[in-house]
């Protein structure tokens, strides 16, 4: 049996883990493909939209929203993995 | 029935609605004021937080700036949304574990001393003032527009009512008519926003409607015609920017930072029951305010399109009644410089015979499209609630900064209960005095300074509270020089660059430094506070067992206690 303390300390790392994939994304959509890389992504067109227009005033919002989900879901499971949920 | 009858009939039901449930839902003990009794539940927050968060600055003027800005507007999108997932990661569910009241407690205990608490309330206090006075200012707009009363009448009107349900009701009130004030203002900006993408494209989701192709029968996408028609004025295109990459990545920062630190807005995760329920209503909270930022530039865009097609190079006598109600208020100014009798609106300022306030185009634009009266009115109604509920969040930061962390807190440990409610109380009616004298008499750089709000709440809050959940190392010598010298530097920025106090004129652009705006030094200054803490607690002694313990416990989410002030 694990401690208390490792359980945590186990726990806590996976959790960083967690935020650090997200966060990743999190960047990726706004300041990499809505601010930095948006001149070349403006080349392509999907209907009426420059990509990189689109993922500034549309596509990284959508993102955002559906990464807190996705973070969400995970902590849920990992709460019930060390038996932290109520 | 016109504008105004219907008006006075939106406007009635939505104040009567807010009324009954401020009554409803009186605030008896300190933590119902405080926190709403702390049983909110995960929905009722989300929604809460969505009209909490979503201002008058949000509702009204920002589909207004886009319009103007362009690509350079996506900043407000990405920088008003993307702080949500720092605040559901990185604070919301610690600081719901951790159990307090407010913000200055957290910092106030996790750096063990009343210095790093007063240090927070002031910052808390400076935050929150600049930015509710912005909010007064709009319900006076709204009401000076449709219902043809003086700003001033305005403003007091809706002082009356967030005085009624803020006092009455503290935080549990405000909760509940926030999830009220959340229906009426999403309503209120879709539904005009639907009417005109189906005028326009054809296609009744605005977020399509604004890349799909007109249906006057040419084929030609509607944004491929706003870019032609703004290139033709002069103006640069509307889908690509002016400003430099390196000050909207920093402005994008700031923004998204600045939001995840606000006080007003972290408090509301005080009041869910579980550190889960925290994290899932900061992703509700977030899914519900995409709905209004999604649709924003899909509004902006119609609009701007529809605006230049009425006025641009027609004459000024045959325009629609509108235009000339919306120069009534001043909002709205045109000067025949050439004297042809035509509009000419251009992006050359020396001919350019046009000025347009941002704010009034999500006002104007059910008009400019030929909307049904009950959809202006609606407008109206929806600005209102969106001014409304972000003033009684904010109202309510500040009577708690002083009647808990200053009073309780630091100069009178052992006020009775009834005695700190009636102190928040009183707290709460001054604070509201105060934001409408504001309204009243707004000092030129309220404006100004608003949008700084987010600066200063970057500088300030978000690295203490980042730094004290995942740095458990941090001391409290670290933190409040990093909090000073990063809310010290951004008010330096700010009245140098953005008021132009400390010189005979406001400096040039080409001062900045990095040539970073001062909507985007919260970046750097929160960098600054960052690499401050860390330097500063290299030197000085770690913080006491009890507060590590303190740190470890707020990251296993499970017992987390009823929020206690003690």
């Amino acid at each position: 049996m694990p401690t208390k303390q490792q359980k945590a300390t186990a726990y806590w790392k996976e959790n960083v883990k967690y935020l650090f994939i997200l966060l990743s994304i999190w960047f990726a959509v706004s300041y990499g493909a809505g601010i930095l890389f948006k001149d070349a992504l403006n080349h392509i067109k999907i209907g009426g939209f420059k990509l990189g227009f689109w993922f500034a005033q549309q596509g990284a919002i959508y993102v955002f929203v559906i990464l807190i989900f996705v973070y969400v879901h995970l902590m849920n499971k990992l709460d019930k993995k060390y038996g932290y949920d109520e | 029935m016109d504008v105004q009858t219907w008006t006075y009939i939106l406007v009635g039901i939505t104040f009567s609605l807010y009324i009954g449930i401020a009554i409803w839902s009186r605030a008896g003990s300190t933590k119902e004021f405080y926190v709403a009794g702390g049983g909110v539940s995960p929905w009722a927050n989300g929604m809460a937080t969505a009209a909490d968060w979503m201002s008058a600055a949000s509702f009204l003027s920002m589909a207004g700036i886009i319009a103007f800005a362009g690509y350079d507007g996506s900043v407000y999108l990405m920088g008003w949304t993307g702080g949500y997932v720092l605040l559901a990661l990185l604070l919301a569910p610690y600081l719901r574990k951790f159990g307090k009241f407010t913000v200055p407690d957290f910092i106030g205990d996790r750096y063990y001393s009343n210095s790093s608490r007063i240090v927070a309330v002031f910052c808390a206090l400076l935050v929150s003032f600049t930015y509710v006075a912005g909010q007064m200012r709009g319900v006076g707009v709204v009401f000076s527009r449709f219902l043809e009363v003086d700003i001033n009448t305005g403003v007091i009107i809706g002082m009356v009512i967030v005085l009624f349900y803020a006092v009455l009701g503290g935080m549990k009130g405000i909760t509940y008519t926030q999830v009220a004030q959340y229906c009426v203002l999403i309503f209120a900006f879709m539904v005009p926003a639907i009417f005109i993408s189906i005028q326009m494209t054809g296609n009744p989701v605005p977020q399509l409607g604004m890349g799909s192709a007109l249906n006057d029968g040419s084929g030609t996408y509607l944004l491929d015609k706003l870019n032609g028609l703004s290139t033709e004025l002069g103006f640069a295109e509307y889908t690509s920017g002016t400003k430099s990459t390196l000050d909207v990545l920093a402005i994008t920062l700031a923004l998204m930072v600045g939001t995840a630190g606000l006080p007003h807005v972290i408090v509301r995760f005080f009041t869910v029951k579980r550190v889960k329920d925290a994290r899932k209503s900061a992703g509700l909270a977030l899914l519900l305010i995409a709905i209004l930022y999604t649709t924003a530039p899909a509004v902006a865009v119609f609009a701007k399109t529809n605006l230049i097609d009425t006025v641009s190079n027609q004459p000024y006598n045959t325009l629609p009644v509108w235009f000339k109600n919306w120069e009534k208020t001043g909002l709205l100014t045109f000067e025949d410089k050439n004297g042809d009798g035509k509009i000419q609106y251009v992006a050359d300022p020396k001919t350019n015979e046009l000025k347009i306030d941002n704010d009034i185009m999500v006002l104007a634009n059910p008009e400019i499209a030929n909307l049904p009266a009950w959809v202006i009115a609606l407008v109206a109604a929806g600005g209102l609630a969106a001014a409304l509920s972000t003033a009684a969040g904010l109202l309510l930061v500040i009577s708690s900064s002083v009647s808990h962390d200053l009073i309780k807190k630091v100069f009178v440990p052992n006020i009775s209960e009834r005695g700190e409610l009636w102190t928040a109380r009183i707290a709460a009616t001054f604070a509201v005095v105060v934001a409408g004298y504001f309204g009243i008499n707004p000092p030129g750089f309220v404006a100004a300074v608003v949008a700084l709000a987010f600066g200063l709440a970057a500088a300030s809050f978000f690295p203490a509270i980042v730094l004290g959940i995942f740095y458990k190392k941090m001391n409290k010598e670290g933190a409040v020089t990093g909090m000073i010298v990063g809310i010290t530097l951004m008010l330096y920025y700010m009245i140098k660059y953005k008021l132009g106090w400390f010189d005979s004129t406001l400096p040039n652009k080409s001062e900045w430094w990095f040539g970073i705006s001062p909507e985007g030094f919260g970046a750097v200054a929160m960098l600054a506070n960052f690499l401050v803490s860390i330097l500063v607690m290299r030197f000085t002694p770690p913080p006491p067992q009890h507060v590590q313990d303190i740190v470890e416990d707020i990251r296993i989410p499970s017992g987390a206690r009823e929020a206690t002030g003690h």
